[in-house]
């Protein structure tokens, strides 16, 4: 329900600047997810924006209001913590009615909003519990329904998944997109370091590195135009393959980026490059070869099926046309990708 | 030369006192951890000498702690020269001493006092605590480590150091000669130990239940009631019944501090017992005054021995 503004935010805990200067706006109903490397002040800025922390310098606007120095509870906001942060001593119900007994809504309402609640996720059986009788999924279904409870213009979620199971995760995050889906004018805020978790469930991707932003988009706009070389970096799986040196110069560029599933295994005489396979991954659905070209590290190249290449092999690559990414020397991308060959 | 040769007899009456309680707490030691070793499942005959030495040790440990109170029962029971005749057994029944004792109304009244005084200073230290360990816990502001170490250091001095001082402090506050004056000088002397429990305990729960609590619009006085009491639940039964001892017990103060019969707390009542004569102690009357205020203290700690639930915290985070 809230289109969220953020103007030149700087947060700084003492002399140390941990965002440094943040331009970022989150449109209404949108599901926006700050991902990047840990220590990078992703949970930082969501603290910033959920008031847990109070903004050393700029403005944060809800719907054009500004929010800086209006209390948590009032800015209209639900989070969700990794941690879960349930009330121990209270039953499930207690800890998703709290926050509305502290508003002083009538018992018939909020007696309706957590029985709505509690069925969106399917928790209405738990009801009577007590948060350590619950599973760690369950726990963080409590979680979101106490969230959902407050019937919040904005959702913050803090990397809700990293505490459960790899299965569980999966599940969880198929939970969470259903949610955006039925509550669509609701804005979501996601963090997270895990960019697969980014990739899937994002309307648009914030990257952050060392508190700034380096780039917001939609998730294929990060994947095919990365707007520089750490994004480039970071986002997808395996990491894009960096080549620099005379293969690099060739190409007009310090760096040449191609991502895995962009390179084929071709005959020698269709071979742009060559080297010896070093190490395979076999994922059953693909393959990854590491493929020592001379380089510092050797290149991943991703094969569907299954590919029989021996250890030490001479396998020839030829990068798919127009798939090449090319950056200057401080990793600035140089625009027109020019075709291979 | 003399006062040489005393010292090294105290060194060497020293040394060989520490050997034999090595020697006698080791086996002991070794006994517990041999069969928390072996668990309960061991059959065979190792296993089951060392449960029990086991239960040998835990056997020996509760007579060392109860014998004393349990001679205590005995003398209450008994009148005349039967006191002062050695008996392990329950001998004679009589209650006259019972009777003796809850007949004097200074006691009775002395009674009255110390449930008054040592309830109150539990109150006051709980709360005092609870706010003062939410804020060293938890807010961040300068000079809190000094803080906490100067609240540490109270508890240095010895009762005795701080008596005239406090004594011109409560003459000043016109407290002298009422419970206020036990009260306050007790709770300042549970103070710093209930708040550096308290604090451990506060810093120990996770921050994210706070800030939970804060986005659902929680003030810090509610934080502190609706969300940690309840979690610090077996703290505070803990240091609260460790303060309402410290202040049940406490003579040096009451001692000082009060000086009319209907003023004094239950310690310095017993001390003051009189006899038939000046030189009789009557030590029937005193056992069993004795007997009848440990009584409730045990029963407060059976009580809320069973209150104190490990791991309430459990399943609120993680885990």
């Amino acid at each position: 329900m809230a289109n969220i503004q953020l103007r030149n935010v700087v947060k700084a805990f003492g002399a140390a600047k941990v965002i440094k200067g943040v331009d970022l706006e989150i449109r209404r109903g949108e599901f926006m997810v700050f991902v990047g490397p840990s220590g990078c002040g992703k949970s930082t800025l969501l603290r910033l924006i959920a008031g847990l922390e109070t903004i050393t310098s700029g403005d944060l606007l809800f719907d054009g209001e500004r929010m800086n120095s209006v209390l948590p509870s009032k800015r209209g906001i639900a989070m969700v913590f990794q941690s879960y942060a349930l009330y121990p001593h209270m039953t499930v119900y207690e800890n998703m009615a709290f926050g509305m007994k502290l508003a002083g809504a009538s018992k018939e309402e909020l007696d309706a909003r957590v029985r709505r609640a509690a069925r969106m996720l399917q928790i209405d059986h738990l009801l009577e519990r007590l948060p350590r009788q619950l599973s760690g999924g369950q726990r963080q279904r409590v979680a979101i329904g106490r969230a959902i409870t407050r019937d919040p213009r904005v959702f913050l979620f803090d990397e809700p998944l990293s505490n459960l199971d790899a299965a569980l995760r999966v599940a969880t995050r198929l939970e969470i997109a259903k949610l955006h889906h039925e509550m669509r004018d609701v804005t979501m805020i996601y963090v997270t370091h895990d960019q697969v978790e980014a990739m899937t469930l994002a309307d648009r991707i914030c990257v952050l590195r060392d508190g700034r932003v380096e780039q917001v988009g939609t998730p294929a706009e990060l994947y095919d135009h990365p707007a520089n070389l750490f994004v480039a970096g970071f986002i997808g799986s395996p990491r894009m393959n960096f080549i620099e040196g005379p293969i690099a110069a060739e190409h007009g560029c310090a760096t040449l980026g191609v991502r895995s599933e962009h390179l084929d295994l071709v005959s020698e005489e269709e071979g742009t490059w060559t080297g010896r396979v070093v190490h395979a991954e076999d994922l059953g659905s693909d393959n990854y070869l590491f493929v020592d070209m001379g380089l510092s590290e050797p290149v991943i190249v991703r094969q569907p099926g299954k590919v029989a290449v021996a250890m030490g092999e001479q396998v020839w690559l030829r990068p798919q046309p127009g798939r090449l990414h090319r950056f200057d020397g401080n990793g600035q991308p140089i625009p027109v990708p020019m075709a291979a060959e | 030369m003399e006062t040489l040769t005393f010292l090294l007899w105290q060194l060497v009456r020293f040394a060989i006192f520490l050997a034999v309680a090595l020697a006698v707490t080791f086996p002991f030691l070794y006994a517990v951890l041999a069969a928390g070793e072996r668990g309960e499942e061991d059959r065979s005959p190792a296993g089951l000498f060392w449960r029990g030495m086991f239960w040998l040790v835990v056997g020996l440990i509760v007579l060392v702690a109860v014998f004393p109170f349990y001679y205590a029962i005995l003398s209450s029971l008994e009148t005349g020269t039967a006191l002062f005749r050695v008996n392990y057994l329950p001998e004679s029944f009589n209650l006259a001493n019972y009777r003796d004792v809850l007949t004097r109304p200074a006691f009775v009244r002395a009674v009255g006092n110390s449930v008054f005084v040592a309830t109150i200073t539990v109150i006051a230290a709980l709360i005092l605590a609870v706010t003062a360990s939410y804020a060293l816990a938890r807010v961040r502001f300068r000079g809190r480590g000094l803080l906490l170490m100067t609240i540490l250091a109270v508890s240095m001095f010895p009762q005795i150091a701080v008596l005239s001082g406090l004594y011109e402090l409560i003459n000043w506050l016109g407290l002298y000669n009422t419970p206020w004056s036990l009260i306050l000088s007790y709770t300042i002397f549970t103070l710093p130990f209930t708040v550096w429990v308290l604090t451990t305990f506060m810093r120990d729960l996770p921050i994210e239940i706070e800030e939970a609590a804060i986005m659902d619009g929680a003030s810090p006085w509610i934080i502190i009631t609706r969300v940690f009491m309840p979690l610090l639940w077996p703290a505070l039964v803990t240091t609260g019944l460790l303060a309402f001892i410290g202040a049940w017990n406490e003579f040096l103060f009451a001692l000082t501090f009060t000086i009319s019969e209907n003023q004094r707390t239950v310690p310095v009542a017993i001390a003051i017992f009189t006899g038939a004569s000046v030189q009789e102690i009557p030590w029937g009357p005193i056992m069993a005054a004795s007997v009848l205020v440990t009584v409730p203290l045990i029963v407060l700690v059976l009580v809320f021995q069973r209150k104190i639930v490990a791991g309430l915290t459990a399943g609120g985070v993680k885990g």
